[in-house]
């Protein structure tokens, strides 16, 4: 979804969704270094998803944005105005958090209207504003039932409605979807995204579930050790990683070993361009995408640095993923399930790799298998 | 686009950690509160403590010091009363009975409640405070014909435990729930069970073992129970640690051997419970 | 696979294998049985006998008994020594284990207040009476206070210094209950700390706490031993009567005289727990 941010009226008055800067932000405890002046800037209205590994500082970020930790160092700007030493009940943001969030003792609409009620909203607009709100998340039929009443789907939904009434600036979202069933998330994932697409209001997303940032966000920014390693639109992040680390954080890869020579890198007898120019001669491991794996042919007399048995294959749906055993190393190749079916574990395959520019990292580690799936 | 960083480069950030803001003021604020509220109840709860202590080593005149009061607590006898060590004894043994039987009692039908037959939870949660409620007096005008019977029989002052345990219940049952709720009984007791475990052997070999900061809390607190018991032995007119040291108030005044003793009760109590706190493991903390 | 525990006809907890079933409830018996024996049992007789004349027959109407006017004064004066004291116990006791709870769960301030509260919620006996006597009394260290001696204050004092603790064991595992992220949201909504605690910290807690009051409350009323070690103490309270009561002759004449006034103590009890359930079901429904 790239769709260019459109603003919404609500309420009958324009709102104009505000940009968001971050710069030169510096948190650490005691010798650990959370954040290495980190900048970033949220385009009025985008949904930038904050994507990395525990520890990579993608939370601190959102929490120091929230006002609910200290900054050592840095600005945040937000609409131009500098709210850097502005407390968090004052910064006028929304914030869904992973799980908890809701008020026990109160009911939904009591919790959607919480932030009015502070406020000093009356009653008579709290209510219309709460219903108002539950209606966007769907959930204006339980309104008056508690938290403990619902399922955690709907609790995310009625803090998402909670965070929405009070009409901030900023949305901002801490791995909302990560203590939900499956099915349940990527439900309300895009939920999540149509509601904050028709509000058109600027938002910050942490995750570290990689197929859950690039299904909704406008750009992804991938960090590691408090800095971003590549920021931006999805596809680019997953078809033109700009580190290894981003690669393989990122989808699948395969880590074959190959040798640079002159520009291009041969891997098992297939010569494949580099994405970036300037890599020195010499041994390195070339990350390869399961898609840019393909059959070439069914061999079964046929040897070569590409042939191999098929180990298993994993039914995704649309597509399948098979496993091949080359002899030394192991391949993932990823092909539509109309090709897939006729291979069955232990017949014999013979593999070719799409000639897309390869991503390589030099030097010469053991030959893995296949990269993590984050 | 940033570079890529070699990886394991950690910074060494020689920053002290000083932030200022918003957070950091409101947590000095904090700070500052705990502490004057620790420095004000310490002194509360220490004065009478320090007294206590003082008075103990207080010599013949007013203002000398001695250390009689120590020393005198295993040869002490007061006139007509058998020798306060062995009232020490009685209480001590009468402790070791009480903290087996109420854990005996205690821990095994817990895990098997929150198993098996979670409707009885809550009855017995209540069951169990019911005793810090019910004066001890009425137990004993229930117990008395019971006793009086007993000690027909002259049984010595260890049948007390009967009541003691249950005096224990609230104390114990709470610190055990604790121990019980920080853990996730049924997913460990499925797992045991899904490898061939008894339920024996998940009550003891499985769920027990990651209770054991739990037990020991639970076995301090009904020690110090015992040691300071005084109302159902004073009752029954049996020979317990308090009773004799009432006795001992009564018939010699400034008998400084009351303070020593209490003291030193009151302060192997507090030291066990302090250790015991640091012997479990204390699984806190994001993992 | 996993073996769903619940829909077992489970066997004893020590025996494994086919059996005729036994319900699990079984496995609790010994547990129930004890409690029965030396808890309710006891307190069963009591309130039975004080309903009954020392010949033996019914006497339902020994309850009017309760309101006699040489009788009253001892409740009343109970009465007021325990509230006053469950009420200071429970707001000091509150105060003290939000400054526990709010430093660092491992921390050493920590443990050393839980023991020192373990050991001191017990120690209310005869060692304390002694211990305030030497600081206070006659030959007082700290200082010779008359109005100590006056009832209820001094023995107030006394008992509030092992009501705070036991408040502190109490009311500790509510407030760890209470979830950061409900004071993050609500200042993220635009709280301030006094909102919070308007709003959300306070009716939170206010379960557990009001819970907590009443149990210190009858805690008071239960605690005895105090008083008989407090010198020169006239006595004002209900458990001192039925000691003089019971001990005159032991275990014999007036017999009946102390089961009404235990009587009167276990209907105050009663009252006082049922209202305690009532508060602990929200409180941990909010709070686990």
């Amino acid at each position: 979804m790239t769709t260019s941010p459109a603003t919404r009226t609500q309420d009958g008055a324009a709102r104009t969704a505000v940009e968001v800067r971050l710069e030169g932000l510096s948190r650490h405890y005691g010798p650990v270094v959370a954040l290495d002046r980190f900048d970033l800037t949220l385009q009025p209205g985008e949904l930038i998803a904050l994507l990395g590994p525990s520890g990579c500082g993608k939370t601190t970020t959102l929490r120091l944005l929230a006002g609910l930790e200290d900054a050592d160092s840095g600005r945040i700007t937000v609409g131009g105005k500098d709210i850097t030493h502005l407390s968090a009940a004052k910064r006028d943001m929304g914030m869904v958090f992973q799980a908890y969030s809701l008020f026990p003792h109160m009911t939904v609409r009591q919790n959607v209207a919480f932030g009015l009620r502070l406020r000093k909203v009356s009653a008579a607009q709290r209510d219309k504003r709460a219903i108002e709100m539950l209606d966007l998340v769907g959930l204006s039929t339980q309104a008056d039932r508690y938290p403990h009443q619902i399922s955690g789907g709907q609790q995310q939904r009625v803090a998402l409605a909670r965070a929405l009434a009070i009409e901030p600036q900023v949305l901002l979202l801490d791995e909302p979807l990560s203590a939900l069933d499956a099915k349940v998330r990527a439900q309300l994932r895009d939920e999540i995204r149509r509601i904050q697409l028709e509000v058109g209001i600027t938002t910050l997303f942490v995750t570290h579930d990689q197929e859950e940032a690039l299904a909704i966000a406008d750009r992804v920014g991938v960090m590691r050790d408090g800095r971003l390693e590549q920021l931006a639109p999805p596809t680019e992040v997953y078809s033109r990683p700009a580190t290894s680390f981003v690669a393989e954080f990122v989808g699948l890869s395969n880590r074959l070993p190959g040798e640079v020579r002159g520009g291009e890198v041969t891997v098992r007898g297939l010569t494949l361009p580099l994405v970036e120019h300037d890599v020195p001669d010499g041994q390195v491991v070339a990350l390869i995408r399961p898609e840019a794996v393909t059959l070439a042919s069914h061999a079964s007399a046929e040897s070569g640095p590409l042939v191999g048995t098929v180990i298993a294959v994993t039914f995704l749906g649309a597509t399948s993923r098979i496993t091949v055993d080359l002899g030394d190393i192991r391949v993932l190749a990823q092909l539509p399930t109309s090709e897939a079916t006729t291979l069955l574990a232990g017949s014999r395959v013979a593999l070719t790799i799409r000639p897309d520019p390869v991503l390589v990292s030099v030097g010469s580690g053991p030959a893995a298998a296949f990269g993590e799936e984050v | 686009m940033a570079a890529v960083t070699s990886v394991g480069e950690t910074p060494a950030a020689a920053a002290a950690s000083r932030p200022r803001g918003m957070q950091a003021r409101r947590r000095r604020r904090l700070n500052a509160f705990r502490y004057v509220v620790f420095t004000v109840f310490g002194l509360f709860f220490l004065l009478p403590l320090l007294a206590m202590a003082r008075f103990s080593l207080e010599g013949a005149k007013l203002g000398t010091w001695s250390a009689t009061a120590w020393t005198q607590i295993a040869s002490y006898q007061g006139t007509g009363v058998p020798p306060l060590l062995s009232s020490i004894e009685i209480t001590l043994e009468l402790a070791v009975i009480t903290c087996v039987v109420t854990l005996a009692l205690l821990v095994p039908t817990m895990i098997w409640v929150r198993l098996r037959v979670k409707w009885l939870a809550r009855p017995m949660e209540f069951l169990s405070l019911l005793p810090l409620t019910i004066p001890a007096i009425v137990l004993v005008v229930g117990l008395g014909p019971i006793y009086n019977r007993i000690q027909h029989y002259e049984l010595s002052a260890l049948m007390l435990f009967w009541v003691y345990v249950i005096l224990a219940l609230p104390y114990a049952y709470r610190a055990l729930a604790a121990g019980l709720g920080a853990i996730d009984v049924e997913t460990l007791s499925e797992a045991a069970r899904s490898l061939g475990a008894s339920w024996f052997t998940v009550m003891f070999r499985v769920i027990a073992p990651n209770m054991r900061q739990a037990i020991l809390n639970a076995l301090l607190l009904t020690w110090a129970l015992v040691l300071g018991e005084f109302t159902i032995a004073y009752l029954l007119l049996y020979n317990n640690l308090q009773e004799e040291l009432y006795s001992i108030s009564r018939n010699t005044p400034n008998a400084g051997v009351i303070f020593s003793t209490s003291f030193a009760a009151l302060l192997f109590a507090f030291v066990l419970l302090l250790i015991l706190s640091y012997a479990g493991r204390r699984r806190r903390g994001r993992g | 696979m996993a073996v769903a525990a619940t829909t077992e006809t489970g066997a004893q907890p020590s025996r494994a294998g086919r059996r005729p079933s036994i319900p699990a409830w079984a496995g609790t018996v010994p547990f129930l049985a004890y409690v029965a024996v030396f808890l309710l049992w006891p307190t069963g007789i009591v309130v039975v006998d004080s309903l009954k004349n020392p010949n033996g027959s019914w006497a339902v109407s020994n309850i009017t008994k309760l309101g006699d006017p040489l009788v009253r004064p001892y409740f009343i004066g109970s009465f007021k020594l325990c509230l006053l004291s469950s009420v200071f116990g429970a707001v000091l006791g509150a105060i003290l284990a939000y400054a526990v709870a709010s430093g660092n769960p491992d921390g050493l301030v920590r443990r050393l207040y839980l023991a020192v509260s373990g050991v001191l919620a017990q120690f209310g006996g005869v060692t304390l009476a002694f211990a305030f006597l030497v600081l206070i009394g006659p030959v007082g260290l700290l200082f010779h206070a008359s109005w100590f001696y006056e009832f209820p204050w001094g023995i107030t004092v006394i008992y509030t210094y092992f009501q705070i603790p036991l408040m502190v064991l109490v009311f500790l595992p509510a407030i760890d209950g209470v979830k950061v992220q409900w004071r993050e949201a609500s200042e993220n909504l635009g709280a301030s700390a006094w909102h919070y605690w308007r709003y959300v910290g306070g009716p939170l807690l206010m379960p557990a706490f009001l819970g907590g009051t009443l149990l210190l409350f009858a805690n008071a009323l239960s605690a005895f031993a105090t008083i008989i070690a407090w010198e020169n103490q006239i006595s004002y309270i209900v458990p001192q009567q039925i000691s003089t009561a019971l001990s005159s002759e032991v275990g014999l004449s007036n017999v009946n005289v102390a089961d009404l006034l235990a009587l009167g103590m276990v209907i105050m009890v009663a009252i006082v727990m049922t209202g305690y359930a009532l508060l602990q079901r929200r409180a941990a429904r909010w709070l686990r």
